[in-house]
């Protein structure tokens, strides 16, 4: 383990605190107080850790995938799989430590935003093996995107709620399951899927996704017989991306790299490149970089991945950035559909396209870095939910078959 | 009659208590349904009675609002508004009457305009000074510097689920009044304003609040009355926005003059 332990929040350097009505205030602080102390707390990390073995699978493995790497400039590439978790992404690590969390504070009902879904299918099922009731908030727009993992969580018992608000994207269910939160927050708990958001949202959701990278160091230092040249992972709200950079920011010989969806391209006006092309600003409760026009107006944000259109990052990210303790870079919309259907074709994985974002990045890192790096990849979810973004993007659909 | 008058919204609201009763604070959304219409809708509510506005910054993630202003305000962000049309409006109204102007705003927006520099641009304009409902006393350091250095007043909120300790310390860093939200919840009418409340007003008097005023779910003439039968103000929002969009300048008249009946002591 490295030594620095991370920063509690609510402030990451000038970054994170509370943007928030006075009204979440009260609850935001029953939050902190209780996961301050269920952290430190034998049997709640006893327990959490016995779910993680026996329902979400962990440890998750670590896959060397030497055919894909021979794309990267011959690098050792090392994939963390996140794709095998139960309901296939890490979501599930940060939604059942908010559960058990949940019941700690006695809520019985839970709400969530979700983007992509992968948030949404998560935390319905954690409210089904808990027993809570369970509404979550997804935009218009990602709810036809991704139609599967919408049936998926009324097949669980949660309601979906499509958001007409706005762009109809990941933001907007944020502010509408935020809306949801101040109006019944004596009976409902708002688990939120990323590092983003107010405190104490961003270091809660790194400390239950750390995990992620606690397990890679070890598994890394086994393997190899010493720590990685580099770690990578894809960068919506960061939740990924911090779960596996955490353990090895301390570690100041390990590169850590972030990836950004650059949709059309971080030159055009459609892109979620926060960091990159944003500046900082207030969104969601934090301060952080976000992507707005001159007027502070939330611009919106585009990318064929719907886990990754979002335009702010979580606080702890635009302080790693502006620190240069970790670098941020864009991939196109392209760039991470050739990276998907590179992993799938040599080594018979299909990633989800959130984390064809990472992989698309170490082709390039691979051959900057060279033959005798080492590559730790953050392999966040898996595609069955892009079948059909895919199915288009490639045109591998039978007419036939697109019509029933 | 542009120049605020430092302390406008307080003297204001004091005037209408020590004559017995309280104030009507109405809000709109500037650029609603255009920028013209926003300023002759806001003469007109005070004309029709009410004391003190409150003009709404649109902004594209409004977390506190509900509906009716959400869709007013994205309406508004549609047509082009931008920042510098809320200080014409603050201008505009103030060019024409003389009840006291804040305006009502998220605060990632007066973050990228520059507080200092906002804060003396609305001072500039006429206005009174800002509700800031997505800014709390935690985080507010540069806005208490940038409106103590231009002699503006700061409404910040109080909620039924507040500490002691936070009405406490929102009652001593407002200025002009204590926003007390009636009620767990986001803008929108509503049959009944909450028994909290009462009990919110209490509690802030006891926290030494001299203004404290009530918004959140009042639509009503016997809502206001009720109100302010214990408070100092009652603020109408959603009501108005309603009543402008379906009715227009005319019809949010009528609805103001309506509820101003509310206040007679
Ligand atoms: C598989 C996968 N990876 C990554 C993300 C992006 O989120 P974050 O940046 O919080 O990891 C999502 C979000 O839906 C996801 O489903």
């Amino acid at each position: 383990m490295s030594e620095s332990a991370p920063l509690p929040g609510p402030y990451f350097g000038e970054y994170g605190g509370r943007y928030v009505p006075e009204s979440l205030v009260a609850a935001l602080d029953e939050l902190t107080e209780a996961w301050e102390a269920l952290k430190v707390d034998p049997t709640f990390k006893l327990e959490l850790a016995e779910l993680h073995r026996s329902y979400t699978g962990r440890p998750s493995i670590l896959t060397e995938v030497q055919r894909f790497a021979e794309h990267a400039g011959g690098a050792r590439v090392l994939l963390k799989r996140e794709d095998l978790n139960h309901t296939g992404s890490h979501k599930i690590n940060n939604v059942l430590g908010q559960a058990l969390l949940t019941r700690r504070i006695g809520k019985k009902r839970i709400i969530a935003e979700t983007g992509a879904g992968q948030h949404g299918v998560a935390t319905a099922t954690a409210a089904a093996l808990f027993g809570l009731d369970c509404t979550i908030y997804m935009g218009e727009v990602d709810t036809e995107r991704q139609a599967l993992n919408v049936a998926r969580m009324r097949l669980l018992g949660a309601e979906v709620i499509p958001v007409t608000s706005g762009s109809r994207t990941l933001k907007d269910a944020i502010n509408e399951a935020m809306r949801d939160w101040v109006t019944n927050v004596e009976t409902t708990n708002y688990v939120f899927g990323t590092v983003a958001g107010p405190h104490p949202f961003p270091a809660m959701v790194r400390d239950l996704q750390r995990v992620i990278g606690d397990e890679a160091r070890e598994q890394v230092l086994a393997l190899t017989g010493s720590l990685p040249t580099a770690v990578a992972a894809c960068v919506g709200g960061g939740s990924n991306a911090m779960g596996i950079f955490t353990a090895f920011v301390g570690d100041p010989g390990v590169k850590l790299f972030g990836f950004e969806a650059a949709g059309d391209g971080a030159d055009t006006p459609r892109h979620a490149a926060t960091i990159n092309k944003g500046r900082p600003g207030v969104l969601h409760g934090a301060r952080s970089y976000l992507l707005q026009d001159e007027d502070g107006q939330t611009v919106e944000s585009h990318s064929i991945s719907a886990g990754l259109d979002y335009p702010g990052v979580g606080p702890e990210h635009a302080w790693l950035a502006d620190s240069g303790r970790a670098e941020y870079r864009p991939i196109t919309d392209d760039q991470a559909m050739a990276a998907l259907r590179l992993l799938s074709r040599t080594e018979g994985i299909i990633p989800a396209i959130e984390s064809a974002h990472a992989l698309a990045g170490v082709l390039e890192l691979g051959r900057e870095l060279g033959p005798d790096s080492v590559i730790l990849v953050n392999l966040s979810g898996r595609g069955d939910k892009d079948m059909t973004t895919a199915g288009h993007y490639f045109d591998i659909l039978d007419r036939d078959a697109e019509q029933m | 009659m542009s120049a605020a008058v430092p302390g406008a919204v307080a003297s204001t609201i004091a005037a209408r208590r020590q004559a017995g009763s309280g104030a009507l604070i109405g809000y709109l959304p500037v650029g609603f349904p255009d920028l013209p219409t926003s300023i002759d809708a806001a003469v007109a509510l005070v004309e029709n009675g009410v004391d003190v506005l409150e003009l709404g910054l649109p902004y594209s993630d409004p977390v506190m609002d509900g509906p009716v202003i959400q869709a007013a305000t994205q309406q508004a962000l549609a047509n082009g508004f931008k920042l510098r049309h809320a200080f014409e409006a603050v201008e505009g109204v103030r060019a024409r009457v003389d009840a006291p102007v804040l305006l009502m705003t998220y605060w990632n927006p007066v973050l990228q305009y520059g507080v200092e520099r906002f804060a003396a641009d609305l001072r500039d304009a006429g206005g009174a000074g800002l509700i800031t409902p997505d800014l709390i006393p935690d985080e507010a350091e540069t806005w208490l510097a940038a409106s103590d250095a231009a002699s503006l007043e700061r409404v910040f909120l109080a909620a039924p689920t507040s500490s002691p300790e936070r009405l406490k310390r929102c009652v001593e860093l407002s200025r002009g009044f204590v926003y007390a939200v009636s009620t767990m919840g986001i803008t929108g009418a509503r049959a009944d304003v909450d028994r909290a409340a009462r009990t919110l007003v209490d509690r802030l008097r006891d926290a030494g609040a001299e203004n404290a005023c009530v918004g959140i779910g009042i639509s009503t003439a016997d809502q206001v009355r009720e109100i302010l039968g214990y408070a100092d103000g009652a603020i109408v929002g959603s009501a108005l926005v309603r009543a402008l969009a379906e009715g227009g300048v005319a019809g949010v008249a009528d609805t103001a003059a309506r509820l101003a009946t509310g206040v007679v002591a």
